[in-house]
């Protein structure tokens, strides 16, 4: 998902106050017992005077959003703003409304809390919100965008409580406020030394009437505690496995559930023969027929894999019956937008390259705890889009929206694969078949094989050059269909509202508003063609970025080349912005670009800018026959990334070590999509089914350096970080490859073409028993 | 049904259940012990890793009935008692790296890595790179390089 061309954003522009140009905004303090205080989310409020007062309007499309239940929602004064709560015990509460799913997002905004309101991290607890339709488009996580757009709300809601309780303070202790100072939860007076604790002031300094306050921002030249390098607050319970994951949860009655689900991509059930005897299978306490599969619920999921194994089902045909790797690369052929005439003189780059179906699935398969009654719904899962889920789980149940809970638990990684609420939607029907609550967890091998994916997709790239310039680059992605059907965030909807793209479809919308050439490159064009929906598809860290960017960074080498040019210099002569030249620069000196290195082995440079960021990635890869040949018992070796540096400009980035965090992750997906990680697709069903056929980043697939730099701080403001090391990575591997081997690489991952590197797992029954051999293999 | 005694966490316990249902769903999903993660139950994505009698082995790969009353099992919960601490050196180290992202894989990862240093110390050895590129947990955010640095420290603390 993606973010550009942003209008300038509200906390960017000064306004003047007392003559000195800081940033004033509105915020709330909200009647409680205990001090509350609240900012709105979205499009954050610029005090136009000290006096002013303006209920803040919702925003977005409103057809999605039942007329009614808004109207009921605008009689909140308060409804869409995020609130912060000061408790007694001197800690701070913030329910987050996105998903934190290893982003480090719960973290990098205490933190912003800790800036404002002068509190020690350790006492900001930061947990996830339940969906909050009132809070319309506003509580998707995705594009990179969560930082980007909590940023200045979460800072005003705790500006507004510290002010609250520098008052209280002065009151308390009948001092001039100018005399106090808060530092660390405490507020002293420079004149008496008396001194209040947060603590002991959340009762005073709470309102008992709901009103707006206008509040200024620290400078960032104060900053205490944005731009430092932290910790996460979840890292201790992470450690000590006490972080509570979807399965985790202990809700009453909600036991273990699985699905049986057919052989090929979305096949159907015909009929089941043997319902009852699996019911009195150990431990099974139902086996229902449902719309993807038959489902089964026991004491434990051992007995559910056993239960599910036992089914006789017969399955009708899928969505994508008889399709393979071969068949839809040829409809992607026959999908291709032309390029334009070439005129035979021209010098050009001719390229095509191919991008297999890929996985995003996550290590915490697709899982929820639903218990629906019979007039009322409780979720739990990790979800992005919790509002979309809440709102179509109402729907299938025949609920209204208010009478379905949607909890959002921490989530064991994304990669794009929780903007969809499947697993949340299937127990939600489970549970009602059933009558009882359900804890449904995907087999990993379903994960794979009918979980969603990346799809296949094609880039045709042609660059014209001529004394020593490159006068055109034009690209064709033609695309399997990307579902977008999470529903879409303000993020995007706000953005294509403002653009001239009024006659092209969704993924055109996104395609446009998230691909660009950060080189001058004469006439450029990028479009997008997509075709062909049987497939469950989603976006994986990273819609189109990845491959449309290490098609056109492979295309960069290959023009270097034959004007005889430094990738490097090169590269640096053409980009169009200073940031992303510095990001390149930085890299280059690092990682000694252009240093001798034995024959099968090189460098790879490259540079991506996204959501207001830049990174740019040198990998070193070791292509050579003793790496390659490397035999370790059910792995893929293949060639080896040594060393990747990469450096990155977000902006502002809140907490440096999380953000290198990111990157670290990024740089790992992009080592896989390149050279190991993709799906084969053989008549209607994907061939992988277990982490040892699906090759994602491992130990010894890891470069043994890797050199992460943040830059220093470019603007007053963060931009995205999530996704974008990923395309970034995938780029300078692949250029790596192919200036070690002296062959460009076209198709991805490398290894697609080999022999499988596995033996595939039936279909039928669709999941493996466990081993039994644990023991002997202890060690 | 079936009565299966083991010691988990320094404390014997005794499940009702079938013979061949695996440890980690006893763990779990009867015994309520949620460190070990469901990752793949096929024994390869080592999410569930934790030990036997000082071993690293996955529950997922073990039918209960395998198991003595007299076999210790530790889990990520029981690993600090091991060393009777409050934190494990190890996961010390992992604080100070900041290694976890979204932590699902981490105490597999954690339990592997104490496993490992006890492995190269039987071996009369320091930890090394080959080590490292031995072990198969999956980790699907990519915090393998800060993996590598804390086991590398983490091994220098005990």
């Amino acid at each position: 998902m993606g973010e550009q061309h942003r209008p300038e954003r509200p906390d960017t522009t000064s306004v003047p106050s007392g003559g000195i140009g800081r940033r004033t905004f509105l915020g709330y303090v909200v009647a409680a017992s205990t001090l509350t205080v609240a900012a709105p989310l979205g499009e954050t409020l610029l005090a136009p005077t000290e006096a002013a007062a303006a209920v803040p309007s919702v925003p977005g499309p409103s057809e999605i959003y039942d007329l009614n239940d808004m109207l009921t929602h605008a009689a909140l004064p308060t409804a869409n703003l995020i609130t912060i709560r000061l408790d007694s015990d001197g800690t701070a509460s913030f329910a987050l409304p996105r998903a934190e799913v290893g982003q480090g997002i719960t973290t990098s905004s205490a933190m912003l809390i800790a800036e404002e309101l002068d509190l020690p991290l350790e006492k900001i607890r930061v947990t996830l919100a339940d969906a909050r339709p009132e809070l319309l488009f506003n509580q998707l996580t995705g594009g990179s965008n969560t930082t980007i757009s909590t940023y200045t709300p979460i800072r005003v809601a705790a500006a507004v409580a510290r002010g609250r309780l520098l008052r209280a303070a002065a009151l308390e202790l009948g001092e001039a406020l100018d005399a106090l100072t808060a530092k660390a939860g405490v507020i002293t007076s420079a004149v008496t030394g008396k001194s209040l604790t947060y603590g002991e002031l959340a009762e005073k300094a709470a309102s008992v009437a709901t009103g707006q306050v206008s509040v200024t921002l620290k400078e960032p030249a104060d900053f205490k505690v944005i731009g430092t390098a932290r910790g996460r607050i979840d890292a201790l319970e992470a450690v000590t496995g006490r972080k509570k994951f979807a399965m985790d949860v202990h809700v009453p009655g909600a036991l273990p559930t699985m699905v049986c689900r057919p052989p090929t991509i979305n096949g159907t059930v015909r009929s089941v023969e043997n319902l009852d005897e699996v019911r009195a299978m150990p431990g099974i306490t139902d086996a229902v027929r449902i719309s993807t599969g038959v489902a089964v619920r026991g004491r434990t999921f051992g007995q559910c894999i056993d239960a599910v194994r036992a089914l006789k089902a017969t399955w009708g045909p899928g969505t994508a019956e008889d399709a393979s790797d071969d068949t839809v690369r040829a409809e992607l052929r026959k999908a291709e937008l032309p390029l334009p005439a070439l005129d035979l003189l021209t010098k050009s780059v001719d390229a095509r390259f191919t991008f297999h179906f890929a996985s995003n699935s996550a290590l915490e398969t697709n899982c929820a705890i639903a218990d629906v009654r019979e007039d009322s719904a409780e979720i739990w899962a990790s979800l992005k889009s919790p509002i979309t889920a809440q709102e179509d789980i109402a729907t299938k149940l025949g609920l209204p929206v208010g009478a379905v809970k949607v909890h959002v638990t921490e989530g064991g990684g994304s990669f794009g694969r929780k903007l969809f609420y499947d697993a949340a939607a299937e127990a939600a029907e489970i549970s009602k078949a059933m009558g009882k609550p359900v804890k449904l967890m995907w087999h990993r091998t379903d994960d794979f094989r009918q979980g969603r994916t990346h799809p296949m997709s094609t880039s045709r790239v042609r660059a014209t050059y001529a004394l020593g310039q490159v006068l055109t680059y034009d690209q064709r992605h033609t695309s399997v269909a990307t579902d977008f059907g999470h529903g879409v965030g303000e993020i995007i909807t706000a953005e294509a509202a403002r653009l001239p793209v009024g006659d092209l479809t969704f993924s055109e919308t996104v395609f446009t508003l998230t691909q660009q050439t950060p080189y001058d490159f004469g006439v450029v064009t990028q479009l997008l063609s997509e075709t062909d929906k049987r497939f469950n598809t989603g976006s994986m860290r990273n819609i189109y970025s990845p491959n449309v960017r290490c098609a056109q960074e492979l295309v960069v080498d290959e023009l270097a080349k034959r004007m005889g040019k430094d990738p490097y210099r090169f590269r640096r002569a053409c980009l169009k912005e200073e940031r992303a030249r510095a990001v390149l620069d930085k890299v280059a000196e690092l990682a000694e670009w252009g240093r001798g290195m034995p024959a099968g082995t090189a460098q790879g440079i490259a540079v991506h800018p996204e959501y207001h960021a830049y990174v740019a990635v040198l990998a070193e890869i070791d292509c050579r026959p003793e790496t390659t040949g490397r035999e370790i018992p059910d792995a893929y070796t293949g060639p080896r990334v040594t060393k990747v540096v990469c450096a990155v400009d977000v902006g502002l980035a809140v907490n440096p070590r999380g953000l290198q965090a990111q990157m670290m992750g990024g740089i790992m997906d992009g080592i896989a999509i390149t050279l190991s990680s993709g799906l084969h697709l053989t008549d209607g069903h994907f061939l992988e089914g277990s982490w040892d056929n699906y090759f994602y980043t491992r130990q010894w697939n890891t470069p043994p350096e890797l050199e992460i730099v943040v830059m220093p701080p470019t603007t007053e403001t963060p931009g995205g970080a999530g996704e974008l090391a990923v395309a970034g990575a995938m780029a300078a591997v692949a250029c790596a490859y192919g200036r070690a081997t002296g062959t460009m690489p076209t198709t991805f991952p490398l290894n697609h073409g080999e022999p499988l590197g596995f033996e595939p797992l039936p279909t039928s029954p669709p999941i493996p028993a466990s081993p039994t051999d644990g023991l002997s293999r202890a060690f | 049904m079936p009565e299966h005694t083991f010691i988990l966490n320094g404390e014997s316990v005794t499940v009702d259940i079938e013979d061949d249902v695996r440890l980690l769903w006893v763990l779990r999903d009867v015994l309520g012990v949620t460190g070990p993660k469901y990752g793949c139950g096929l024994g390869v994505c080592q999410a569930c890793t934790s030990h036997i009698n000082g071993k690293a082995f996955n529950p997922c790969s073990v039918p209960v009935k395998d198991l003595r009353p007299t076999d210790e099992v530790t889990t990520i919960e029981g690993l600090p008692a091991t060393v009777g601490r409050e934190l494990h050196p190890m996961q010390e180290a992992w604080l100070e790296y900041d290694v976890a992202q979204c932590g699902y894989c981490q105490p597999g990862q954690i339990m592997t890595a104490v496993a490992k240093v006890r492995q190269a110390r039987e071996e009369g050895r320091d930890i090394t790179e080959a080590d490292l590129d031995e072990i198969r947990n999956v980790c699907r955010c990519g915090t393998y390089h800060r993996i590598r640095e804390a086991i590398v420290a983490g091994a220098r603390k005990y």
